[in-house]
């Protein structure tokens, strides 16, 4: 595997969205399942932290002061996988093994699997407690290391999300950044008709944390956002990243049934039409 | 002729108490184990451990969900977490955490539930745990140790902490019956056979393992000759020890706080079948919940005490002739 190159160009880290794009199109098309969705949503942000943001190394993994990253809502694991093969963690030749028997690539984040990944998640609600709890070992071990933990809207709904956003003001954990793929759509349709979040921003505000709320597509926007995180002390960060799910793919944004659904062979192609 | 037996069985500090000594213990022989606590750490004695450390001690507040996927997250990242609360609120409250971020990626977490059991007394069923030992035994990789007394409790914290993996530790409020000398071993696996015997083998853990001796004491002269089996390691759990018993004695009576239906009992039965099947009788909590009471009281009621394992012992040697 070769060694990654960093950069913070960001019409550089636009190209790169656009392959890990099509690398989530084609992986679950070759599955059959997953959800293409809520993995394209993510994709700047995901990018942007392996390729400019993150301290970390894919020939040292288990590297001590490694910045860590943690995908909460890991059914999008899809964004997860394609952005660590194209950092050189795993094999992008494999991608389309995704969901199938004795795949790296399981249908959510499995450490058994990559122990490059720093959490097994899928249950959703309890990534951003462990990301604390590792964001403070690295304060009690004195290290600069910082985590990153991507939750879902959808997953904002679970009781654990605040409790664990009550812990991390309380404690002070400023080695953390909360990242919210807001992107209003949830499985059984839009966030605001299942079980809104309004306010959201003043929801995490009133919880003690400093609040950043962006446009999650717009790379400059991103990478700014994560230095105003790095330079907030005392208290730890949530980014709002708004974002529409299944971006990038004009019949895919915006609409539900792309949650968790596979495109066909032809959905793929016209997918891939417009990823160029 | 009665066996005199070793043991006086005198009241000593309860296994919680003995959990926090030994956590201090453990402390001080290693910088990586730190202590998550829930609201209860004056309770579960991890309060000894948070002045001792007081930077490498977590309160988490009533949230043990949370507490549980902190501890994880700490432990993923190379601490030694032991998180701790009443035994019903970590493993019932935190079990989707034990299961995700635990179990599943076998993060080396610790997990130490006190006031287990009905002998909580006073406060009720809703503290009560009599489902940990099997909730925990649900999560694959997880070792389950259920020790007895002070000394027992003091072993197995300092073997979990050496130990890579999960691990669940059951401790109870009540005072506990002094029944091993210092230096005695406690291997994850392992048991001890407290007492020789022949006709019947009674296998107990925590509070019924006291009780198991006096009950071999009175069968003893009633000229029935038991074996006591203390299975402090619920998970993996001695399967050898299990087949001797079953192949010497032809009888086995599990004594457990802890519902029959799906402690150690169901458990030890499993191994007997797969090794050499005997009759075999269960004490435990009997498909409910208990009530407020001195603790006393409730283990009377309930029927956890060493009259309840001689009626268990004489019913399956009945069967057996």
């Amino acid at each position: 595997m070769n060694s990654m190159t960093k950069t913070s160009n960001p019409a550089e880290l636009a190209d790169i969205s656009k392959r890990v794009r099509r690398h989530i199109i084609e992986m679950i098309t070759a599955a059959k399942s997953g959800h293409p969705g809520g993995s394209l949503s993510a994709t700047e942000i995901v990018v942007s932290l392996f390729f400019d943001i993150m301290k970390h190394d894919p020939a040292n993994p288990k590297w001590s002061d490694r910045d860590r990253f943690i995908l909460g809502k890991g059914h999008a694991c899809p964004v997860l996988y394609s952005v660590m093969a194209e950092c050189g963690y795993t094999p992008i030749d494999q991608l389309n093994t995704f969901r199938s028997l004795g795949s790296i690539y399981q249908g959510h984040p499995d450490v058994r699997f990559i122990p490059a990944l720093e959490a097994s998640t899928g249950s959703l609600g309890e990534g951003l407690s462990v990301g604390l709890g590792m964001a403070l070992a690295a304060k009690m071990n004195g290290s600069p290391a910082r985590t990153f933990v991507m939750i879902g809207d959808g997953e904002s709904q679970e009781g654990q999300i605040w409790e664990a956003a009550m812990f991390g003001a309380f404690h002070k954990v400023d080695n953390i950044v909360c990242i919210v793929d807001f992107n209003k759509i949830q499985l059984d349709g839009f966030v605001r008709d299942i079980l809104s979040l309004d306010p959201l921003i003043d929801k995490w505000k009133s919880f003690g944390w400093h609040v950043i709320d962006i446009n999650g597509h717009d790379i400059a926007a991103v990478q700014k956002a994560f230095h105003e995180a790095e330079n907030t002390k005392g208290i730890p960060t949530c980014i709002i990243a708004n974002t529409i799910k299944g971006k990038g793919v004009s019949f895919m944004e915006n609409n539900p049934k792309w949650h968790g659904t596979a495109p066909s062979k032809e959905e793929c192609e016209l997918a891939l039409k417009e990823l160029v | 002729m009665p066996v005199s037996t070793k043991y006086e069985l005198k009241l000593g500090p309860a296994t919680r108490e003995a959990f926090g000594k030994a956590l201090v213990e453990l402390g001080h022989k290693n910088p990586d184990v730190v202590v998550c606590d829930a609201d209860l750490s004056k309770s579960t004695y991890t309060a000894f451990f948070a002045k001792e450390f007081p930077a490498r001690f977590i309160q988490c507040g009533i949230a043990e969900a949370n507490m549980v996927a902190i501890g994880s997250g700490l432990s993923a990242a190379g601490k030694i977490a032991f998180v701790s609360s009443f035994s019903a609120f970590v493993i019932n409250k935190g079990f989707e955490q034990l299961r995700v971020t635990a179990a599943y990626p076998n993060v080396n977490l610790k997990v130490v539930g006190t006031h287990s059991g009905i002998s909580i007394g006073e406060d009720g069923p809703s503290q009560m745990s009599i489902e940990d030992m099997s909730l925990a035994c649900n999560l694959p990789g997880f070792t389950v140790l259920a020790p007895c007394d002070e000394v027992s409790m003091k072993a197995v914290i300092h073997v979990a902490g050496e130990h890579f993996g999960p691990v669940f530790v059951r401790a109870g409020r009540v005072k506990a019956a002094t029944v091993y000398t210092p230096g005695t071993e406690f291997p994850i696996g392992g048991s001890h056979e407290l007492l020789s015997g022949t006709d019947v083998a009674i296998l107990a853990n925590g509070l019924l393992v006291a009780e198991a001796i006096r009950a071999a004491e009175t069968l003893d002269a009633e000229g029935i000759s038991a074996r006591v089996i203390d299975i402090y390691s619920v998970k993996p759990i001695d399967r050898a020890a299990i087949e001797r018993a079953s192949k010497e004695c032809g009888a086995i009576v599990v004594a457990e706080e802890h519902l029959k239906d799906t402690g150690i009992g169901t458990r030890v039965a499993q191994v007997a079948a797969e090794t050499h099947p005997c009759l075999m009788e269960f004490v435990g909590v009997d498909n409910t919940y208990a009530e407020s009471g001195t603790p006393e009281a409730v283990i009377e009621k309930y029927g956890l005490l060493a009259k309840d394992i001689v009626i268990a012992v004489k019913k399956v040697l009945a069967r057996k002739r």
